[in-house]
């Protein structure tokens, strides 16, 4: 599946600081997934972006007079039943969408990066706990989380961040955990633990510059199934609260008008699923390019 | 022991898809066996062994273009479809595999595995294969094979799975045994054991044998007629005691001084000559042993040598056996 | 039964108990007053006193807390706030409908993802391989919510063949109340089977290239025989690793579908309960859930020792 990889004659003789940079543009521009969940990545970003400085109307002007709109020269795709304009709700949405991801996966990548790093660099009974805690956050799906928070703070876009974000972290631990392991047991490891290195320095030094590609694979990942969450949240109404325009939201608002426009049920949900499908390609793509080990099986 | 060979080799060819593109695994090995009759095969690691091996039992990659002729019993086996030779394997021919350890599935008990090949290609009910396998595992020298025959292969040691492996092979009285390097995986102290039991079955029931090794030791001892093989070509053949009193072609005397000592069977790993096993995508045109002999000339990298008749039923695939043979005997 | 299989089934006691202490803390200790809640800020103090009373909500913490755990070992979860009746019995009535419907797509997530994983890997690199795995990446990125808003509009507003919500129930015979969770337990599988289908897959290559296949093909089974007698089971043992964890994303799914075609299940009463502030059902129907996910996994584990004879039974 993974395009053919011909190295350019004399890849040697190229200092080896400089061939990765090279060399991955050059193999990152010929592999497949990699191309398209990029410019499908970029294509959702470059929506998000534009929304901060222009939209063809305002995502939050109600105008019912002219609601339910068939798309027009005016209105691309036509209008909600509010009358706004369904372009400017999807930039507005991609907008909303990528915030939570972002912070949602910040959220489960400081904590569970740090915890993994602390479990592959104490051992012991360090180890078992947060291993054993980490499996027990899997018990809880964002959406049980989500509920929790929103029976007793309510729903809302923090809600909804909060709930995705600790469902994250265990995803990290492990992934963390288990390559820093690997890096634990290699040579590098054992002589810097040799000339006397204590394990914060082997860790920052060492440990995590040779997992971050896996980290990077793994984040992207996880920013796909944030979009995810994050739209069944919306959907459910736990998530990003009216007016802020949302994808999962205007999913909810267009079921009661299966009937009369069934357009308006298509739109944010492929635009969900373009988000989705380009942030897995992208990282089943920088998987193949990063770390040819990993990538064999795809 | 009539005549007619039982397995017909002819000018065999295997080219295979590797990593850096499509390359010849093997090319113009041609061999007779008969029934009854060993033939040993020595060469160093990936000088294209195996790959024959797996020709002959069709077991190569789809990818994999085989040229020549296999026959078996005079019927034709390049191209048979894999429905009919699977008719074959495990019933006429059948193969012992280098790594116990890792050739039988740990999910099924040895007992099932055994029996497979008798509910295969025999009609026997799964009560008699059952009891059959007790049977076989027990000719095996597989301790208390009647209790055991229900456990599974991580309970036993790497010495009695290769006992196992080979009571599957043996399991519907093949005519042909093929054992790929049977004992490199084993301990030293086992490896003798094994190749005793092996060497015993085939003298008991009259099958032919195709014995794979690094080892020359192994090959003395075991065998009657010997091949050897260097990138993929066989560069000499002929029988054991032929081969061994004099060698013809510059490898075969390499193999044979890079060895500690004849006679010491057990763990005489071949010491490599120097350079190395050339990659084989790009295998020297001509002799393909050019870039490691001692006395290769211009015209040795011209066209892949003819083999030439140095004493009865022995060939040699070299121009110089003139001066390999006066200068390079054993002596030397 | 051994130490081991002792010290397993107390892991999953202790994580049990775990669950429902954060459960406890978040949706018990956490917020204010929940009589307050429940009458609204213009109530009477007298008048929310007399409800904190009435509750059992003036009783400290930790007696609350363990009053709960023992009302949960035999089977009393008190009752709703709202409804006045037992939380168990409103529980039942709604396990009903999600049971099933968490079975059902379970069923077909995993019919679905063999046959596609197993197809797959049978022809790899092959033109079905490709195809199918490219529709199981397409597959991935669907929310399921919107896919199954995409089947009501095929099956329900274009086609009429099924209706586009509501439960018909159990007492009009097996086969209405299938129908009616029929696309539900589809939105909710198909997703899932892509992922799986997937890990299948890579399971089983992952075992083709194991010399324990050649072993078998030298014996003389074909293909096929030695795909579905050989490979199967040893690759099963990650796939149903995934398939224990993807239980828990089912059980959080039918949460959400429920609401997509108002099925009156489990996600529904939580969703009304937490409108009608009724914090003992959400409580308990979170801890249910939680619950499950965990047993889940739990037999899992149990199960990867009858699959895999290098982890004996007697050894658990
Ligand atoms: N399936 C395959 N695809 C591509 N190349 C292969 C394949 N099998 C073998 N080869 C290559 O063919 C050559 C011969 O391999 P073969 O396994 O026959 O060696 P061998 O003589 O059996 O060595 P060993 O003593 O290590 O078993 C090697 O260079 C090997 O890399
Ligand atoms: S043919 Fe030439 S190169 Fe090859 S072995 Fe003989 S002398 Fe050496
Ligand atoms: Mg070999």
């Amino acid at each position: 599946m993974s395009a053919p990889l011909t190295a350019p004659a004399g890849t040697a003789a190229i200092p080896p600081g400089a061939r990765p940079v090279t060399g991955f543009w050059r193999r990152a521009l010929r592999h497949r997934s990699f191309v398209l969940g990029a410019v499908l990545s970029l294509f959702v970003l470059g929506a998000a972006l534009l929304s901060l400085v222009w939209t063809p109307w305002s995502a939050y002007d109600i105008d019912v007079a002219s609601k339910l709109h068939p798309p027009s020269a005016a209105h691309w795709l036509g209008t909600d039943v509010l009358g706004r304009d369904i372009v400017s709700l999807l930039l507005v949405g991609a907008r909303s969408t990528i915030m939570v991801g972002v912070i949602a996966v910040g959220i489960g990548l400081s904590f569970g990066v740090g915890l993994g790093l602390v479990a592959a660099a104490r051992k012991g009974w360090t180890e078992e706990l947060i291993m054993r805690m980490s499996d027990f956050t899997f018990a809880f799906p964002a959406v049980l989380s989500a509920i929790m928070l929103a029976a007793v703070a309510g729903p809302g876009m923090v809600t909804s961040i909060t709930a995705i974000g600790i469902f994250q972290i265990p995803t990290f631990v492990r992934v963390t955990r288990g390559s820093a392991n690997a890096i634990w047991a290699r040579e590098f490891v054992l002589a810097a633990r040799a000339a006397g290195k204590g394990s914060f320095r082997i860790t920052i030094e060492h440990v995590l510059p040779n997992i971050l590609s896996i980290l990077i694979v793994q984040a992207t990942i996880q920013f796909a199934l944030a979009i995810l969450a994050e739209a069944a949240l919306s959907y459910l109404g736990l998530g990003t609260q009216p007016p802020q325009p949302s994808w999962g939201r205007m999913l909810n608002d267009a079921q009661t008008l299966l009937f009369q426009s069934p357009m308006l049920a298509v739109y944010p949900g492929a635009a969900i699923a373009i988000a989705v499908l380009g942030l897995n390609l992208l990282g089943d793509g920088l998987r193949d390019l990063l770390d040819p080990r990993l990538a064999r099986e795809r | 022991m009539s005549d007619a060979p039982l397995i017909e080799v002819k000018d065999l060819g295997v080219r295979l898809n590797t990593s850096h593109g499509p390359a010849q695994a093997v090319r113009g090995v041609s061999f007779a066996l008969r029934r009854g009759e060993t033939l040993g095969l020595v060469g160093e690691s990936g000088c294209g062994k195996s790959v024959t091996a797996l020709a002959l039992m069709g077991l190569l990659p789809d990818s994999a273009v085989i040229s020549g002729s296999i026959r078996l019993d005079g019927a034709e086996l390049v191209g048979l479809p894999d429905t009919a030779y699977c008719r074959l394997r495990g019933n006429r021919i059948s193969m012992i595999f280098q790594e116990p350890m890792t050739a039988l599935n740990p999910m099924h008990t040895i007992g099932h595995q055994v029996a497979e090949p008798l509910l295969r290609h025999t009609g026997v009910s799964a009560a008699e294969a059952r009891h059959e396998a007790i049977a076989l595992l027990d000719r095996v020298g597989l301790p208390d094979a009647a209790k055991r025959v229900d456990a599974y292969p991580h309970q036993f040691s790497g010495g009695q799975r290769q006992r196992i492996t080979i009571a599957m092979a043996l399991a519907c009285q093949p005519d042909v045994l093929i054992a790929d390097e049977p004992t490199t995986a084993l301990d030293v102290t086992i490896q003798g054991q094994i190749l005793d039991l092996i060497a015993s079955l085939v003298e008991e029931r009259g099958m032919s044998m195709i014995l794979i090794s690094h080892d020359l030791g192994v090959i003395a001892e075991n065998v009657e007629r010997m091949m050897v093989m260097y990138g993929g070509t066989v560069v000499e053949s002929g029988e054991t005691n032929a081969v061994f009193t004099r060698m013809g072609h510059p490898y075969t005397q390499g193999l044979f001084r890079a060895r500690p000592r004849l006679g010491a069977r057990k763990g005489t790993r071949l010491k490599t000559i120097a350079g190395t096993v050339p990659e084989l995508a790009d295998l020297p045109a001509g002799c393909t042993f050019a870039d490691r002999c001692t006395i290769a000339e211009a015209r040795c990298r011209a066209a892949l040598p003819a083999v030439v008749d140095v004493g009865a039923a022995h060939g040699v695939r070299c121009i110089r056996t003139d001066v390999s043979m006066d200068a390079g005997g054993v002596g030397a | 039964m051994s130490v081991f299989f002792l010290r397993r089934i107390l892991t999953l006691v202790a994580t049990l108990v775990a669950a429902s202490l954060i459960i406890f803390l978040v949706l018990d200790a956490l917020p204010g007053n929940a009589a307050q809640m429940l009458m609204g800020a213009d109530a009477s103090p007298d008048a929310v006193h007399a409800l904190t009373v009435k509750l059992g909500l003036d009783q400290p913490l930790t007696v609350r807390y363990l009053l709960w755990l023992k009302g949960m070992a035999v089977g009393d979860l008190g009752n709703s706030y709202v409804y006045g009746t037992p939380v168990a019995g409103l529980i039942a009535e709604r396990l009903v409908l999600t049971i099933p419907l968490a079975i059902m797509s379970m069923l077909i997530t995993v019919v679905l993802a063999l046959a596609a994983g197993i197809y797959t890997a049978a022809n790899h690199n092959k033109l079905g391989d490709v195809g199918v795995m490219s529709l199981t990446q397409v597959g991935i990125a669907l929310p399921n919510f919107w896919f199954a808003i995409l089947l009501i509009l095929l099956f329900s507003v274009k086609l009429q063949l099924l209706s586009a919500g509501g439960f018909a129930g159990w007492d009009d015979g097996i086969w209405t109340g299938i129908r009616s969770l029929l696309l539900p337990a589809i939105s909710l599988a198909v997703v899932q089977a892509a992922i799986l289908a997937r890990v299948t897959r890579s399971a089983m290559l992952e075992v083709l290239r194991e010399d324990f296949v050649r072993t078998a093909r030298a014996k003389g089974l074909g293909k096929r025989e030695v795909l579905w007698r050989h490979v199967l089971r040893n690759a099963m043992i990650p796939v149903m690793t995934v398939m224990g964890l993807q239980f828990a994303n089912l059980l959080a799914g039918t949460i959400v579908i429920e609401n997509v075609f108002y099925l009156p299940g489990l996600g529904r009463l939580i969703f009304q309960s937490i409108a009608n502030r009724d914090l003992i059902v959400v409580r308990n129907c979170v801890m249910l859930l939680a619950a499950m996910v965990v047993i889940v996994n739990f037999v899992v584990d149990v199960l990867y020792a009858f699959i895999d004879p290098r982890i004996k039974v007697s050894n658990l």
